[in-house]
């Protein structure tokens, strides 16, 4: 199965790991990750406002080229995918703002919201199955107690993002105890980690942080993992000194491709 | 008044948000994680806007602490959407001719050596028009 | 041709403010077989009503219009004015010139116009009535409610004591429904079983109530005052005549890891079981699902320890066909799933819990034995939080939640933090609230009381967020009044959930053909008017599956349906409405179109012989209306392709004459 690839700006500089570990897996899994050409930075949030037009170009091109070649599109990243599913539903929605997004590209062609927008995780539940990955679990992570860690962006706008319930979703938890550990689930797993408050106010980002992890460490867990480079930024500056881990770097070590066939990690 | 009237169209015109559906029952400032950093909290942006004082959001710094996690859109029991009130107070104001409260000049000072791009990215579309 | 009189009313200044009257009165003179036209104040007065008797007798008038307010008004009034001067009533027709005339339109003389439009079709209709004489059915006297709750209960009562035979029937093993779950009840807080348990003994020991329990309504046909009930009456795999109720089957039976429903899980039951202590009937009943011996075939140690020989593990399910005249719902309500507000972490904390749990963790007969416990670790909680509106209040397209209010919660919130208050003054007792809601005897002054004399912490604002860590619950809420974001560490969260009618309604409500609204509510005839009533005939509302209602409003509720059954019941012969379908079998081609559209089941099809011209006889298949079932609604001649099916007092021809008048003008 091949599928069209965002990975953004992150994940080529300082998340390296949440990029290389994602295409590991998924080749692990018989999935390709065709990284889109020429794709430019989505923005890293949103702007709900429909009048914004210009800011959300970045991601309809990126749709519309995963479009032209017939392919879902899967992003890793919490804030890329956002971004792009929110820009979908807003060209799938919103005819007035399509119409306008549609003249600045005109030498593009159109594009109508026709793209299927799937994260990592989605084409783990959808595309591949946990049932399969499971099958595909060479390093089981059994007896390692794992906090899965959503934060906003991969959940809300619920209405948009459709991900899972949006009050206590599953689909990470799923993931964690198909590679054989166990899901620590806490009630603070979908609340904002400080975003990017931590530029102005690291301290009220730092007060989110500490507790999210507190809250998964009361519950029992050993490690918190995330999708989202920002979410684990904001977790590990905190101070609290608890593991964070990318969900890509997980699935890797389960799938026993952690480290490439030269042994490199 | 006249110009209160014309802010509050706009607020609401580019939030797309009904800020008459609001039953005022403060979920979206009970369940907001950067309430204590707000001068302004979300019910009264929904409330302020609705009655036109405007002029407060416009000059207050609430508006940029509001970190867009969209808690308050998800727990509205009437589907106010608070956030999106909130981004356009914030749009107003920094749409305004050299009211961009970060520049790219100020982006080199704040990288570190782990800061990852995101943060920097969120930060500069979210202060900057 | 007939002789037409016109009657035009004024409506004191409701109908002359906008229409020129006499302009009417004069307009319509002219019209085809109109003998006599007047205009008066007020024609539905007793000056008004002689001024047609008269007018009737001194131009010799066949049919009469009366252009006044809407039919629904006096329609009737006018049809016994008509009677009473010797015509046949389905001779009068209504002009409606206020509701749809004079009070939307402004200017005189728009409004007047169309007075005159509106007279003309009426008295071009009015040419073509023909006397209708309604038909009679019988009437069976015997009532059917369904749901043994409060409402059900208080209901039956009151029928059986005008002397009709009434049968309750009820799904669970015991009727009692909600409010024997209840500990206390607001604003006098007696004790809930005190007052409803001698009302079930009442209905189980009056000769004239029949009690059928763990049962469920499968089939009705029929129509008002003739029903045709079927009831399935589940195998309880224990002879109800022969049990004792000892209870020596729930002590031996060694599944007894099965949750108890009736403490909403918070506890477990035996396989084999008996509800509660006051059950009735007190029987027990075996949970098929859980009991060895009917799963597999291994146990059967009620069976041996039953001294009266009751079980009996080869029960099968009875069916039961059943007459009645007149159909109660009581199907009452349920507090809906807390699944989609998970922001309170309902589901990851067992010291979250609903207001009904609550009620039974205080109840002597629940869980922890009336000691208010955390369900978690049996410790006595020091702060509460209670939340109100929980998925009540919220809007129309969310996808969680409910529009309405769900009216009950404001006072048993009071209740419970009062007697929490009162049983353990050591507690802190907070209620977040969005607007406390006490209409209602005495209500108002029962919440002052919970914050006055009990110290309740009442904070206007919601919770947004409840977080179990180590063993608290961390609740962040707001309160509105000083601005503030509070923080508290709760030992136990209370959400009152909105409530939503049973699930049984719905299918309930497609079996006797009566309406429900958006949310699954029954719909009343006439939401102030006749609230008991739903528009399908002979069929009444007691009680919540109407909408949400505490006990004082829900009993008020059971007494009018039931007067309203008395009424029906009392009757030997119902009149029917003439102005019901019929087909014309000689055009009929036995499409079955108008059967798939008739909301009423009326129409069945009958195969017929028929002579044709050459002499042979051929047998066609026919439409056939039942006129005591037909509610005139007209559906089946829209449906009709062949023409065949009309409608009395309203024929396609009568339609078209009133079109013609209006397009001709």
């Amino acid at each position: 199965m091949k599928v069209s690839y965002f990975p953004g700006c992150t994940l080529k500089n300082k998340a390296k790991d949440l990029d290389m570990y994602a295409y590991r897996s998924a080749e692990a899994l018989g999935v390709t990750l065709e990284e889109i050409d020429e794709w430019q930075c989505c923005g890293g949030v949103f702007t709900s406002s429909a009048s914004e037009v210009a800011t959300k170009l970045s991601s309809v091109r990126a749709l519309k080229a995963t479009n032209d070649k017939g392919q879902p599109l899967v992003t890793v990243c919490s804030a890329c995918h956002n971004v792009i599913k929110q820009t979908n539903y807003a060209m799938q929605n919103n005819p007035e703002f399509a119409a306008k997004v549609n003249r600045y590209m005109a030498a593009d062609g159109g594009y109508n919201g026709e793209t299927e927008v799937y994260h990592y995780l989605e084409m783990l539940r959808e595309l591949v199955g946990f049932d399969a990955l499971k099958e595909k679990v060479v390093n089981s992570l059994k007896g390692k107690k794992i906090a899965a860690y959503y934060g906003c962006l991969l959940l809300r706008p619920n209405k948009v993002m459709r991900m899972d319930d949006p009050e206590n979703p599953s689909i990470m938890e799923d993931l964690i105890c198909a590679l054989g550990a166990e899901a620590v689930v806490y009630a603070r797993r979908n609340e904002c980690c400080g975003a990017y408050i931590s530029v102005e106010s690291p301290d009220a980002a730092k007060k989110n942080a500490l507790a999210i992890i507190e809250n998964a460490r009361a519950a029992g867990a050993e490690m918190i993992v995330t999708a989202c480079p920002l979410c684990k930024y904001n977790l590990e500056k905190c101070g609290a000194d608890f593991p964070i881990v990318y969900f890509t770097e997980l699935l890797a070590e389960a799938l026993g491709v952690k480290e490439d066939t030269n042994g490199k990690q | 008044m006249e110009n209160n009237k014309y802010l509050r169209e706009e607020i609401i015109r580019i939030s797309n948000v009904n800020t008459k559906k609001c039953m005022k029952c403060g979920k979206c400032s009970a369940t907001c994680p950067m309430y204590d950093e707000m001068e302004y909290h979300p019910h009264q942006f929904v409330g302020m806007v609705e009655t036109g004082d405007i002029q407060p959001l416009l000059d207050s710094d609430s508006l940029y602490k509001c970190l867009s996690c969209f808690a308050c859109v998800d727990r509205c029991p009437r589907g106010v959407e608070p956030a999106k009130v909130v981004e356009a107070v914030r749009l107003t104001a920094i749409r305004k001719q050299g009211a961009n409260r970060m520049t790219a000049n100020d982006v080199p000072a704040m990288i570190e050596e782990d800061t990852p791009q995101q943060l920097l990215v969120s930060a500069f579309r979210k202060y900057t028009k | 041709m007939q002789r037409v009189g016109v009657f035009v009313c004024w409506c004191g200044s409701n109908i002359a403010g906008t229409v020129d009257v006499q302009a009417v009165s004069e307009a319509l003179k002219n019209e085809p077989g109109v003998v006599f036209s007047e205009n008066y104040q007020y024609m539905c007065s007793q000056a008004g009503q002689d001024m047609i008797k008269n007018a009737v007798k001194e131009h010799n008038l066949t049919g009469i219009v009366v252009c006044s307010c809407s039919p629904r008004m006096h329609e009737a009034t006018f049809r016994k004015t008509a009677a009473a001067a010797g015509l046949n009533p389905y001779m009068v027709e209504i002009a409606n010139i206020r509701e749809q005339c004079s009070w939307v339109h402004k200017d005189m003389i728009t409004g007047t116009e169309k007075a005159i439009i509106l007279g003309k079709a009426a008295v071009a209709k009015v040419n073509l009535n023909a006397p209708l004489t309604p038909g009679e059915s019988p009437v069976t006297k015997r009532a059917l409610v369904i749901g043994g709750g409060i409402a059900g209960i208080q209901t039956a009562l009151d029928i059986a004591d005008a002397g009709f035979p009434v049968d309750i029937v009820e799904k669970q093993p015991t009727i009692g429904g909600k409010m024997a779950q209840l500990d206390k009840t607001f604003p006098t807080l007696d004790c809930a079983a005190c007052i409803l348990t001698p009302k079930m003994v009442d209905a189980s020991q009056n000769e004239k109530i029949r009690i059928f329990s763990y049962s469920e309504v499968t089939d009705v046909h029929g129509f008002v005052g003739n029903f045709d009930v079927t009831i399935r009456k589940k195998a309880r795999f224990v002879k109800e005549d022969i049990c004792t109720g000892c209870g020596a089957c729930v002590e031996k039976c060694p599944m007894k890891k099965i949750p108890n429903e009736f403490n909403l899980g918070m506890d477990n039951r035996h396989a084999i079981y008996i509800p509660f202590a006051q059950a009735v009937p007190k029987v027990a009943t075996i949970d098929a699902n859980a009991c060895n011996m009917l799963k597999n075939g291994k146990c059967g140690v009620c069976a041996k320890v039953c001294a009266a020989g009751a079980i009996d593990y080869t029960q099968k399910d009875e069916i039961i066909e059943e007459k009645y005249g007149a159909i109660v719902v009581a199907t009452g309500y349920n507090p809906i799933s807390m699944d989609k507000f998970d922001e309170y972490a309902y589901s990851q904390s067992k010291d979250v819990i609903t207001s009904l749990e609550f009620e039974r963790l205080t109840n002597a007969a629940g869980p922890s034995a009336g000691k208010l416990l955390r369900p978690s670790d049996g410790k006595h909680p020091h702060t509460i939080v209670f939340v109100q509106c929980v998925g009540s209040r919220c809007e129309a397209c969310a996808e969680k939640g409910k529009e309405y209010c769900s009216k009950i919660c404001c006072m048993y919130t009071a209740k419970h933090a009062m007697l929490t208050r009162d049983k353990y003054p050591d507690t802190e007792v907070y209620v977040f609230y969005i607007d406390v809601r006490t209409p209602g005897k005495n209500f108002d002054e029962f919440y002052r009381r919970a914050v006055e004399e009990y110290g309740v912490k009442y904070v206007k604002g919601m919770v947004g967020k409840v977080v179990p860590e180590g063993d608290k619950l961390k609740v962040q809420a707001s309160d509105l009044i000083s601005n503030k974001q509070l923080h508290i560490d709760a030992d136990l969260v209370v959400l009152a959930a909105a409530i939503e009618p049973d699930k049984s309604a719905r299918p309930l409500a497609t079996m006797l053909t009566a309406s429900m609204d958006t949310n699954d509510f029954f719909t009343e005839a006439h939401p102030k008017l006749r609230p008991v009533e739903s528009p399908t005939a002979g069929v009444f509302l007691s009680g919540a599956c109407q909408g949400p209602k505490d006990i004082p409003e829900t009993v008020s509720q059971a007494g009018a349906a039931a007067s309203k059954v008395i009424g029906l019941l009392c009757k030997d012969k119902l009149t029917g409405n003439p102005c019901v379908a019929s087909s014309d079998e000689l055009l009929c081609n036995g499409c079955s179109s108008c059967e798939r559209v008739c909301p009423y089941g009326a129409i069945s099809y009958l195969n017929k012989e028929f002579r044709m011209p050459d002499r042979t006889v051929k047998v066609r298949r026919v439409a056939s209306v039942n006129p005591a079932v037909c509610q005139g609604c007209g559906a089946c001649t829209v449906a009709c392709p062949s023409g065949a099916m009309d409608l009395n007092g309203f024929k396609n021809n009568q339609i078209m004459a009133e079109v013609d008048a209006i397009c001709k003008r």
